[in-house]
């Protein structure tokens, strides 16, 4: 296990090493010390590294993730791994807005709340958040699944494409062209195995499923009341 | 005579029969018009200027003899590896998916062969652009279509879009008849559906969060790519002031004629400046700044011959971007398809239609038959001549006004021909000392 400590190593130095090791030293550990909200911590790792983050970040950690796993002991700043494409990002605390931006794989868990914007874009990743989330989640998101344990906020999946969303608890409002769907035997298949890949505890049985209801697919002006 | 004399019909100004067509348009479908292109209405442009030349004070370079540098280093300001370019034209992005994967391929042998850079646009980078453009600059737009860290890495710049010349302020749209499965493919989307390009980025929402958007960039890039951020003509000033404060290596400065693939035509005749407009106010920032030069600003929109590139530099540009007129060059527009023009309702020169994939010269089309008559090799020497023939039109007015490199052109070489160019350039209006808004008058 390599120690980092950020009081002491610049970011420049801190990605440098983080990047060579998950290129070149494949299943390495490293903990990172002394985050104190700096930004774009841990981004554009390139392997199977394992990083711990001892405390909290600012925006972007794990920024364009790929194999690499990365936990944040913390809560993490905005975006946080925005545009992953695939491993596994954890943040044992809250995330602010846009968590999992454009996330083209990979699983991002949040143990506490996911703030606004939370998936949005979101273009194949899997997110579980085992807390609630804010408004405007996964807005315009084309593919991958979002998973809340708890409550989402006002305009849940507006404008979504083909991302699967999955709330256990009360969804304040939905988004255009946002509806719930019925919840079928692989579906609850897909959201077991979610679930216990993101260690949380619930059931699949207590979820309610919303998609696109594809309205919007191709342009019509009789829905211009709806853009 | 047993007639009595009678009024000529008139028609209309206001109501011209243009006007009124397009109102019998609008009742009729419901819908506005979706067309590609930038802003075809007249407005204040580089025909407005004229290059005032030696003379008595002024000594000419010799042409054919003298040399006349064009070169242009763009990222110096932070990037460890600044693009160096042969001439002071690139080519503006175009997405895969606007444009068939032929003309991207075209035009990253023309811009190679030339020795400038071409650009990716809202769908990704494509082998067929990557693997022809020696200098290729990867754009990351709201949509994020395609995004990856590789092809981050594999770029040579980054070119953040905030926004568009033809449309400041607007998103995209991209109908479903040019989603194609690769097109869909690369954007995560199911094939057919028309595709919402976003018009704001998910995860930033100011030049605050855009400086640590940059941040993470640079440090997925190991501090290589120059960052470029490309903003529509909307306020130049304070676009170009919070692009540098943002951490810009370079500014993208894109006017109202600069084209699009789709939007409304209502959006691209109505919204946003002149690309005359827009120059002196964004230099004026950088040198406000005390960076002018040192963040390079590269002006599009509307740029059509060497005449324009060096006008645009002579106001204060480091290099100028190309778009429309590289399809052109290609065969867009082009005489040859005026039967098939017809038949879409259009002609040579009009035709418009970009986002309906029915392109009879290929170039703005995913329909295989189409695609296949404009062969990329062809394509990229048409393009490379016209890139060196601007460039050629341009050495020759730098000599003619005694500049050793198209960078020394200046303001004080130009006059203008019009009242409005002349405030808009900042120029003296030809014959006079004297333009609107001068200090002193």
């Amino acid at each position: 296990m390599e120690v980092i400590d950020l009081a002491t190593t610049g970011l420049r130095d801190l990605n440098a090493t983080l990047q060579a090791a998950a290129r070149e030293r494949g299943n390495a550990a490293y903990t990172i010390e002394n985050p104190r909200g700096a930004h774009a911590l841990a981004v554009g790792l390139d392997g199977p590294l394992d990083v711990t983050v001892k405390g909290s970040t600012g925006y972007y950690c794990a920024g364009m993730n790929k194999a690499a796993s990365i936990r944040v002991t913390g809560s993490a700043g905005p975006g946080v791994a925005e545009n992953m494409m695939s491993g596994t990002v954890t943040i044992e605390g809250d995330a602010s807005q846009y968590a999992g931006a454009t996330g083209r794989g990979g699983l991002l868990v949040i143990k506490g709340n996911a703030s606004s914007r939370c998936g949005i874009s979101m273009k194949g990743i899997d997110i579980v958040v085992h807390g609630s989330i804010g408004h405007m989640a996964a807005f315009m998101a084309q593919r991958g699944n979002l998973v809340v344990l708890g409550d989402a906020g006002d305009a849940l999946g507006d404008s979504i494409y083909e991302a699967q969303l999955f709330v256990r608890g009360r969804v304040a409002s939905l988004g255009a062209d946002c509806e719930e769907k019925e919840m079928r035997p692989e579906h609850l298949d897909l959201l077991r195995d979610l679930l216990a890949r993101a260690g949380a505890d619930a059931r699949p049985e207590e979820f309610r499923r919303y998609g696109s209801a594809r309205r919007l697919y191709n342009f019509h002006i009789d829905h211009a009341d709806a853009y | 005579m047993d007639r009595t004399p009678m009024t000529d019909p008139r028609q209309s100004w206001t109501f011209s029969r243009e006007v009124n067509a397009e109102i019998r348009r609008a009742a009729a479908t419901g819908i506005y018009d979706i067309r590609g292109g930038g802003a075809k209405r007249r407005v204040p442009h580089f025909d407005d200027l004229l290059f005032l030349g030696a003379s008595m004070s002024r000594y000419p370079l010799e042409g054919y003899r003298e040399r006349c540098d064009t070169s242009v280093v763009l990222g110096t300001r932070f990037a460890k590896k600044p693009i160096e370019l042969k001439i002071p034209i690139t080519i503006a992005g175009m997405s895969f998916g606007a444009l068939s994967a032929h003309a991207k391929e075209a035009l990253g042998r023309g811009a190679t062969l030339a020795g400038t850079s071409t650009t990716t646009g809202d769908g990704g980078m494509t082998e067929e652009e990557r693997g022809h453009s020696e200098k290729l600059v990867y754009q990351y737009l709201p949509s994020r279509y395609g995004m990856n860290p590789d092809d981050l890495r594999r770029c040579d710049a980054i070119e953040i879009v905030v926004g568009q010349g033809a449309k400041p302020g607007g998103g995209g749209m991209l109908l479903g008849q040019k989603i194609t499965e690769r097109v869909a493919g690369m954007r995560d989307l199911p094939v057919g559906i028309d595709q919402r390009s976003a018009c704001r980025h998910p995860d930033w929402t100011g030049p605050d969060d855009l400086e640590i958007k940059i941040l993470e960039l640079r440090e997925i890039t190991g501090w290589e790519k120059p960052i470029y951020i490309k903003v529509g003509g909307a306020r130049p000033y304070f676009d170009t002031a919070l692009a540098v404060k943002a951490g810009a290596d370079v500014v993208v400065l894109d006017g109202m004629q600069g084209g699009t693939a789709a939007t409304q035509d209502v959006f691209i005749e109505n919204v946003g400046q002149p690309t005359l407009a827009c120059i002196r106010p964004a230099v004026q920032a950088l040198q406000d700044l005390g960076l002018h030069r040192e963040v390079q600003l590269i002006v599009s929109g509307g740029i059509r011959t060497g005449a324009d590139v060096a006008k645009a530099l002579a106001l204060g540009a480091d290099a100028v971007s190309i778009g429309t007129a590289a399809l052109v060059a290609l065969g867009d527009n082009d005489p040859h398809w005026e039967d098939e023009y017809r038949k879409l309702g259009s002609t040579y020169g009009a035709y418009d239609d970009w986002h309906e994939g029915r392109d009879p010269a290929g170039i703005t089309t995913q329909d295989p038959a189409l695609m296949a008559r404009l062969d990329p090799v062809a394509g990229g020497r048409r393009l490379r001549n016209y890139l060196n023939v601007m460039t050629l039109e341009c050495q020759t007015i730098a000599r003619a006004c005694g500049k050793s490199h198209v960078h020394n052109l200046e303001p004080e070489d130009l006059c203008a021909l019009t009242m409005e160019a002349a405030a808009m350039a900042q120029v003296p209006l030809a014959g006079t000392n004297w333009y609107p808004g001068k200090p002193g008058f």
